[in-house]
């Protein structure tokens, strides 16, 4: 049976993005940031999964106004690196798992979570930047992606309980599927950080430090988190951080197993407008 | 009964919900309109023809013409669609939202290499002024 190995937490912020395709990660501004990958990228070196399950948001790219579905999970061959009005990033295209997506969204709705199904749509910095930061250059990502997109550009985004309850549906998804696939699920987006208004630029270390501890430790506690403290404390757009929560919502804990194990954790500030925050866990379950 | 709306008493925030999207759908769609390069050249071609083929109400397209991002969040812009606007000015995340504070771009860019706007009197309306 395919099994979930680890989950992998990162923040999509795009300028990294940027700072990536132009050749600027040693420069002083960036050089701090990339040195808190490096151990990941040899992590995931050692830990090479056949498919990774990408929790991320859509940023107005794939989805207008005129389709707003709160979980989308992508079911196709390829997804195209979206022109987010800069060009598109110079990276290479997914390789999703046709196969695997839609026995997952099979599986998860009749779980009683009504995916929408996305056999067409291009992905954007949300889906590309954490892979950037995990494998770097690369002239082809090296594991197929599964990406599940999260509405949390029109309020409200789906509550912390109900993504985390999610991510262990999908656990036992992945675990009713036949081949013996190591799967990785990867949860993107935050950390604090707010990009409109006279708020803009607004950092919150405290809140920010206390969500990996408590992701960390007790994460069904943390999930009962009202949408009102995440955009009060983080920011109007850090509550992109329910999204870590469906990855979370996957390790073995969460299925009465062990708690999974801490490999890595960082936490810089800032990127851009943004808290940048990392977190690996091996699942012991 | 009326929905709990706790996010209205957040300084300096505007959340992109329900009324705000429909207030401001179609400046949101001329935005996506912009992730194709040939709309981008049109656009700024001639900015006011452009603007005129969507039916945006008159302080829509001003507020565009003006890049005054506030107010076009106010008339229902979200900030993830207006980056279209200032991806075709070529600007960058970090230059659109300095623009929205009041501060300058080096201000700004200072202000967050410092470890960012401070959440501290920055949790509630009026909280500044209580003080």
């Amino acid at each position: 049976m395919a099994r979930i190995s680890a989950s992998v937490y990162s923040s999509h912020i795009p300028a990294i993005g940027v700072a990536i395709d132009q050749n600027k990660t040693q420069e002083p501004y960036w050089a701090p940031l990339f040195q808190g990958f490096e151990a990941s990228r040899e992590w995931l070196k050692d830990n090479p999964p056949d498919v990774v399950f990408l929790v991320y948001n859509d940023h107005a790219t794939a989805f207008s106004l005129d389709i707003i579905p709160t979980f989308a999970i992508g079911t196709a061959p390829r997804f195209e690196v979206a022109d987010e009005g800069w060009g598109p990033r110079p990276v290479p295209d997914v390789v999703g798992h046709p196969e695997f997506a839609s026995h997952i969204a099979q599986a998860v709705i009749e779980d009683e979570f009504d995916l929408t199904i996305v056999n067409h749509m291009d992905v954007d910095h949300g889906l590309t930047v954490p892979l950037s930061l995990m494998c770097g250059k690369v002239d082809a990502w090296p594991f197929q992606i599964i990406p599940f997109a999260v509405n949390v550009v029109q309020y409200p985004a789906p509550l912390g309980r109900r993504c985390y309850r999610l991510g262990q549906a999908i656990r036992r998804a992945v675990e009713s599927f036949d081949e013996p696939l190591n799967v990785q699920i990867w949860g993107t987006g935050g950390m604090s950080h707010q990009l409109q208004g006279p708020r803009a630029g607004l950092i919150n270390r405290e809140f920010d430090n206390a969500f990996l501890d408590r992701l960390i430790a007790d994460p069904e506690d943390l999930a009962q988190m009202p949408h009102i403290e995440y955009i009060r404390e983080a920011g109007s757009e850090g509550i992109e951080l329910v999204m870590w929560l469906i990855a979370r919502g996957a390790m073995g804990d969460g299925a009465g197993g062990p708690a999974p194990r801490v490999v890595h954790r960082f936490y810089h500030v800032p990127a851009s407008n943004t808290a940048l925050g990392h977190l690996i866990l091996e699942d012991k379950g | 009964m009326a929905l709990d709306k706790p996010y209205k008493d957040v300084p300096g925030t505007i959340v992109f919900d329900a009324d705000q999207s429909r207030r401001g759908y179609w400046l949101n769609q001329f935005c996506t309109s912009l992730m194709k390069a040939e709309n981008r050249e049109r656009f700024k071609a001639n900015e006011r023809t452009y603007l005129d083929e969507w039916p945006m109400t008159e302080d829509q397209k001003q507020a565009v013409m003006d890049r005054d991002l506030n107010r076009c969040i106010e008339l229902g812009g979200n900030i993830y669609f207006l980056a279209r606007v200032g991806a075709t000015d070529g600007k960058s995340f970090q230059q659109m939202a300095g623009s929205m504070t009041g501060m300058t771009e080096e201000a700004y860019r200072e202000m967050m290499v410092k470890g960012g706007r401070s959440i501290e009197g920055n949790r509630y309306t009026g909280e500044k002024e209580q003080v």
